[in-house]
């Protein structure tokens, strides 16, 4: 039964996953048992009352009142089991309770945002505590996402203009995928994140560490945390660094040089130029690509800008 | 339909996949009466959204009805009324076999259907001036509400799609003129007139559910 | 049953034999190529809508294909996300609005309604032929959307990605509302032919099941279609005028863009399903020989799913954001619509007891049918499960679970309509081997395809996606060779049915010994379908009575053809009563 609970769910990471399997395989073994019993019954019949000569005779067999309100009885019964089953576990999954830890999450094209009680940031990577419920309270800052991780068998749009939740409890330190499963334009597939458990008293120190958001780690070069950067709040989504073209233009040989824009005029891409099209993308949009790109006006700082624009100056 | 149930030979409209003039006469109402539930469900759809957005913005729904007009919304719905009760006099024409009376009918009825129009236009182009587009073209300034735009979509929406309704009315009307003046109807054939008078009649019906919807809000 | 008996007595019954090899029929009638495009024959018409679904079919297909393909490796294959994007979005919505929802009701429905009412044409022939050209419009208008910039938003247009993306999404909206018009005139065309175009003697009790299941098809055509074309010209206005009903940023609400969508698109899978439910229902009868099971409990189904799928939308937004109580609601009565398809499983099986087997290229099909559509049945029931949903939503699971419905039911069912009553519309009978295998070829490929999406959907791969975690690079393989195993199935039937147009052997009127009306015709019916207006004192499953007694049923009429005269009255009067 493991074996085959590995090969057809992933692990259940939270408290609540196992009451979902529970459900999974009674709905899926007794839909197996239908599958067999019906399919045998016919391959019987066919077995069985194969036509032998072409002027066979049927018998009249018109209907069978018993036979029709069984048939449709027990399904009946079944059915109502699974979903007095089903709405009794979702329930669980709704109410998250009081002392839920509260993360806030932003989804926006294409990257996770996460902020936590004492103003810490992260993209991307979402740090819980081990143990505890933990409540997440979401918002889309353009079109509709959804929060999925399969580990916890929990999924939750998130809407744009209006807050949704979801929670969970993990009960062991590990990481598990977060991936967006309400199609949301060019790079969906890439919106993923990582849910990263700890222990309680290593999350309370990480917290710790982070609370600020956002400043340069004592030991990186500037353009080494603007890579990071780059990595952390998905860039690299859209823009490549080896001179392919993605959804937005490569920053590979991008600094000092000519770009032709849509409006037939050109640029050189300095320092003021990448600076606006980070805080104002839509201002200067590079000929042959989609003006799609959000702003990052007050998610980026100043530094944090400037060690991109440093990064990016060590692409030529 | 009594009248004309014993006929046994073939009128010039009849067609050929029918047994008679009866089962073709019945199969046009019953199609037509399946289409207008189409066109029910279809003003439903937008109906839906009003009652959504009413329910969210009640507030809102009053202060933007004050721009509406309601005299001559009046009117329009007297002047639709009107020619509701032409048109079913022109299928009692018909029926009677006076020839005559259904252009004389369907000739109001038509003039009725254009003054409706034409009063709808002015209301319209009054709003415009005011600058009350639908939508992001907004530009009014009088109601002091963040969604007013949302409203004024609902109204350019629901009474422009009446308004094409009424057009493609129009034009229904205008053949059944041209065939009428041909003398083509008579008390044995007139389902034309019959199943353009169900379509009108829902036409009808739903500007007096838009009317109190949007005028008449307080 | 003593009325009938009263009835038959007034009746001049005359044994009518049809030719099998006539020389005048629908297809050397009025021939040429004006004449096809102004035909208000209800054959031709469905003969140009098979023409056209299947065309679609084949672009639809190889869209597929190329999804596939590209999904062979983690990353990148051959094409960029972009295009990825736009290629699954086409697939969707060109086999969804050109081919699933008019493949039976008005292709093979709109050949065979008709002829199973004993009538000579449907009510409103020039309707029908508007409906074709609206379907054509539409259709152009949606491959220049393509052409002219591409959507990218998904076949389900959800707001606000679809109100502000770039591409021809109001174009291709545009086209969906006039394909839309298309099936709404459809279904205003079979719902008054089957009230009031009835042979004599054709009561309620004696209407096929193919004629039941497009009635209740037509009913959610009429009732549903609407919804989307006002949702749609909705998105539309959004992007013209930014009226703001759906766009959060102009004070709309991007859920109730998803009620109204499902409110159509949900009844709209039972569009594209219960047609093919009356396929399995007339083929099992006739290759077992045997009156089917449960008459009224199949036909009153149809019904029931009809009416109930309405009520179930919200199961497509367990996890949108709609309140817990309206979840619970969908959730139930999810589970309702799910008996009634149950008891048409095994009313079906039923039909097989103490039968005539025949294990015939259209009953094999109709197997493939059972296996794949009671899987796609029970992952439904999986599906409307909440809990389960929660975890299932927008994955390949679900993607699996409605291409087994629609693919391997419906699909499927189309098949066996096409090989039941090819020798009907063609004359002509194809290579029965050839059948058998591709059946096996489409059955194998299509669980190869499918099956691996079911594992790596509940292991969590989500939909929609270029890029995917290493983890699934093996089930998508599978898939996508099963695929290719697919694609071969369909060109292998494409062949052999072309083929048999040419140098088929020539099909007798009743190839299949079916009791049905429609095969007490000739093999390629006259152009006014019956020569006398038949009088139906047997149903369409008498099976128990033998074939001699059966053709008795056609009175003489009146000289032309055209049958005004008939000199019965009660059964008429039945006829017309409802």
């Amino acid at each position: 039964m493991d074996a085959l609970n590995d090969l057809l769910l992933p692990p259940a990471k939270s408290t609540l996953a196992q009451n979902t399997d529970s459900l999974f395989w009674f709905v899926h073994l007794s839909g197996l048992a239908l599958t067999i019993g019906l399919i045998g019954v016919i391959i019987y019949f066919v077995v069985k009352y194969r036509r032998k000569s072409d002027d066979e005779v049927t018998p009249l067999i018109t209907h069978n009142n018993k036979l029709e309100v069984t048939w449709s009885v027990i399904p009946l019964i079944i059915v109502l089991i699974i979903f007095g089953w089903g709405y009794q576990v979702f329930m669980e999954q709704r109410v998250a309770p009081d002392d839920a830890y509260e993360v806030n999450v932003t989804g926006q094209k294409w990257i996770w945002q996460f902020t936590y009680e004492n103003g810490a940031r992260t993209n991307g990577e979402l740090h819980v505590p081990a143990g505890r419920p933990v409540k997440l309270i979401m918002n889309s800052s353009d079109v509709i996402h959804s929060f999925y991780v399969p580990d916890y068998r929990i999924k939750q749009d998130v809407l744009p203009g209006r807050y949704t939740e979801v929670w969970f409890n993990a009960p062991e330190p590990g990481e598990s995928n977060v991936f967006c499963t309400e199609y949301c334009g060019t790079s969906h597939s890439d919106m993923m994140a990582k849910v990263i458990v700890h222990e309680e008293e290593e999350f309370q120190s990480w917290l710790a560490e982070n609370s600020g958001g956002g400043s340069k780690p004592e030991d990186l070069a500037p353009a080494e945390w603007g890579e990071q950067l780059a990595q952390e709040w998905a860039c690299t989504t859209c823009h490549s660094t080896d001179g392919s073209d993605m959804t937005g233009p490569t920053w590979q040989g991008l600094f000092e040089h000519e770009v032709p824009l849509s409006d037939g005029s050109t640029v050189t891409a300095d320092e003021n130029y990448i600076r606006e099209s980070i805080l104002e993308p839509g201002a200067k949009v590079v000929d042959g690509f989609p003006n799609v790109m959000n702003t990052y006006q007050g998610q980026l700082s100043d530094e944090q800008i400037n060690a991109i624009i440093e990064y990016i100056k060590t692409l030529n | 339909m009594a009248n004309h149930s014993t006929t046994t030979s073939q009128s010039r409209f009849q067609q050929h996949h029918f047994v008679d003039a009866d089962q073709q006469f019945d199969a046009a109402k019953m199609g037509m009466w399946i289409f207008l539930v189409t066109e029910i469900l279809m003003f439903g759809g937008l109906f839906a959204a009003y009652i959504v957005y009413r329910l969210w913005y009640p507030e809102l729904f009053v202060m933007a009805s004050e721009q509406l007009d309601t005299f001559w919304g009046g009117v329009n719905t007297v002047v639709l009324i009107g020619s509701s009760l032409t048109v079913a006099m022109a299928i009692k024409s018909a029926q009677l076999n006076q020839k005559k009376n259904i252009s004389i009918n369907l000739l109001i009825t038509l003039a009725l259907a254009a003054v409706f129009m034409v009063i709808k236009y002015f209301e319209w182009t009054h709003k415009f001036d005011l600058g009350i587009f639908p939508g992001k073209f907004y530009a009014f300034e009088g109601i002091d509400h963040p969604k007013a735009n949302v409203f004024f979509s609902l109204y350019y929406l629901m009474t422009g799609l009446h308004g094409i309704h009424v057009i493609i009315g129009m034009g229904l009307m205008t053949w059944l003129l041209v065939r009428s003046s041909k003398r083509h109807f008579n008390s044995e054939y007139y389902s034309p007139i019959e199943i353009t008078g169900l379509y009108w009649h829902l036409v009808d019906i739903i500007w007096i559910f838009l009317f109190p919807l949007f005028y008449l809000i307080d | 049953m003593s009325t009938q008996e009263t009835n038959l007595k007034k009746i001049q019954v005359q044994r009518y034999e049809p030719e099998s090899d006539p020389d005048k029929h629908y297809l050397n009638e009025e021939t040429g190529l004006w004449a096809w495009m102004t035909t208000v024959d209800h054959k031709k018409i469905g003969i140009m809508f098979l023409g056209s679904v299947t065309f679609f079919f084949f672009v639809g297909g190889i869209l597929a294909l190329l999804v596939r393909t590209e999904l062979w490796t983690p990353a990148k294959t051959f094409i960029e996300a972009n295009t990825y994007n736009q290629l699954f979005t086409l697939h969707g919505a060109i086999m969804v609005f050109l081919f699933l929802v008019p493949s039976v009701p008005a292709a093979l429905g709109n050949f065979i309604l008709p002829l199973q009412l004993g009538a000579k044409d449907v009510a409103f022939p020039r309707l029908n032929l508007m409906s074709f050209y609206l379907y054509l419009i539409g259709a152009v208008i949606a491959i220049v959307s393509i052409l002219t910039g591409g959507i990218d938003t998904g076949w389900t247009f959800y707001t606000p990605y679809s109100s502000t993306t770039g591409g021809a999404v109001t174009l291709m909206v545009f086209g969906v509302f006039i394909i839309g018009f298309s099936s709404i005139l459809t279904g205003v065309n079979f719902i008054t032919t089957i009230h009031k175009l009835r042979a004599p003697g054709l009561t309620w009790d004696k209407l096929s099941l193919f004629s039941w299941s497009l009635y209740a098809t037509s009913v959610i055509q009429i009732l549903a279609t609407p919804v989307l074309a006002i949702t749609l010209a909705l998105i539309g206005m959004e992007r013209i005028l930014g009226i703001g009903i759906f766009d959060p940023a102009l004070g709309g609400d991007p859920v109730l863009f998803q009620h109204f969508f499902w409110f159509y698109s949900h009844p709209a899978v039972y569009i594209m399903i219960v047609p093919g439910f009356g396929i399995v229902s007339e083929v099992i009868s006739t290759f077992s020989k045997k009156h089917i099971f449960g008459y009224w409990a199949i036909a009153l189904s149809s019904l029931a799913i009809a009416f109930i799928g309405f009520l179930v939308w919200g199961h497509h937004m367990f996890v949108s954001g709609q309140a817990s109580l309206a979840s619970m609601v969908f959730s139930f009565l999810t589970f309702l619509v799910g008996i009634p398809t149950g008891i048409k499983m095994f009313n079906w099986t039923a039909t097989l007891y103490k039968g005539s087997i025949q294990l015939a290229s259209p009953l094999l099909y109709i197997f493939g049918f059972f296996f794949l559509f009671l899987v796609g049945g029970i992952t439904g029931i999986v599906l409307g499960s909440i809990a389960l949903n929660v975890h299932l939503h927008d994955t390949y699971y679900v993607v699996a679970h409605f291409h087994f419905v629609m693919v391997g039911g419906m699909v499927m069912a189309f098949l066996a309509g096409i090989h039941y009553w090819w020798p009907k519309i063609t004359g002509r009978l194809y290579n029965e081997t050839l059948a058998k295998i591709a059946c096996g070829i489409i059955f194998i490929g299509f669980n190869v395809t499918f099956l691996p999406q079911f594992v790596m959907g509940s292991l969590g791969m989500p939909r929609r996606y270029f890029n995917y975690i290493d983890q699934f690079q093996i089930y998508h393989q599978i898939s996508t060779i099963g695929s290719y195993i697919l694609g071969i199935g369909f060109v292998m039937i494409f062949y052999y049915l072309i083929k048999s147009i040419y140098t088929g052997k020539k099909a007798s009127p009743n190839p299949w010994g079916s009791r049905a009306l429609e095969w007490q015709i000739n093999s390629r019916p006259p152009l006014h379908n019956f020569h006398h207006t038949p009088v139906i004192i047997n149903g369409p499953y008498d099976y128990h009575k033998p074939m001699d007694e059966f053709q008795l049923g056609l009175a003489e009429s009146g000289g032309n053809g055209h049958g005004t005269d008939i000199d019965v009255s009660s059964p008429e009067e039945t006829a017309k009563g409802e």
